[in-house]
């Protein structure tokens, strides 16, 4: 992280894109917008679940990374308690 | 709710007086985009902080770059929301993110810079990748 956060008092993901890996396998890129009680906000977040996706992880985040975020839910509420990671987009490093 | 027009006239102002023309309008767009051949830069202005705020300076330098898209064009996003969806209709499957920029030639794109390449990094890192973009697809055509 460079530390380039344009909204003091912010979450210092505030605004950036980030990967966000939960308990259940399921990979959603969305824009963090806040942390609070109730988890983790996203804003424009695509997800990718291996239950549903006859595409792997893997696939799906080489398909994001060169055409972007497919923005199929404007705003989503991660619990934290679900979450296993989260990482920026832009740090994600796909073969 | 768009802002305020006096708030986002300097970040508008930042990126035309590179050179850039601006779109207002999906007639605007048209008239530029269909059947454009030869390069052409599309900047998605934003009024976000995180990630505007480091890309149009990082523009400002990249076009100064010897090798560079003949035409640069801009619309913003939030602002000129009809002309935003028009530009972006040409970008085939890509996002939509704002900010970003697409660099096209000859209709098609073939490069773009999404939000997530441009949000957290320095001006720099930014216009590295924009020249090597440019210098890519920008220079005059090899000839057999």
């Amino acid at each position: 992280m460079s530390g380039h956060v344009f909204h003091p008092g912010h979450h210092e993901l505030h605004g950036i894109t980030v990967v966000v890996t939960t308990h259940d396998n399921r990979t959603l890129v969305g824009r963090f917008d806040h942390e609070d009680a109730r988890g983790i906000h996203l804003l424009d977040t695509g997800i990718h679940d291996p239950a549903t996706s006859s595409a792997s992880r893997e696939d799906y985040l080489r398909r994001t990374l060169k055409f972007g975020v497919k923005p199929e839910h404007p705003r989503l509420i991660v619990p934290a308690a679900q979450v296993t990671a989260i990482t920026p987009l832009r740090e994600i490093a796909i073969s | 709710m768009p802002y305020d027009p006096a708030l986002v006239r300097p970040m508008r102002e930042e990126v035309t007086r590179l050179g850039a023309r601006e779109l207002h309008t999906v007639a605007d767009v048209d008239n530029v985009l269909a059947n454009h051949t030869g390069t052409a830069l599309v900047f998605v202005n934003s009024v976000c902080g995180c990630a505007a705020g480091n890309a149009r300076p990082a523009l400002a330098q990249a076009l100064a770059n010897p090798v560079r898209p003949s035409a640069v064009f801009t619309v913003f996003a939030g602002q000129d929301v009809d002309a935003t969806a028009r530009a972006r209709s040409y970008f085939g499957e890509y996002q939509p993110s704002s900010p970003s920029m697409a660099l096209m030639r000859d209709g098609e794109v073939v490069f773009m810079m999404h939000r997530h390449m441009i949000e957290g990094r320095d001006p720099e890192a930014i216009v590295a990748d924009l020249t090597a973009a440019f210098e890519q697809y920008c220079g005059a055509p090899v000839r057999d």
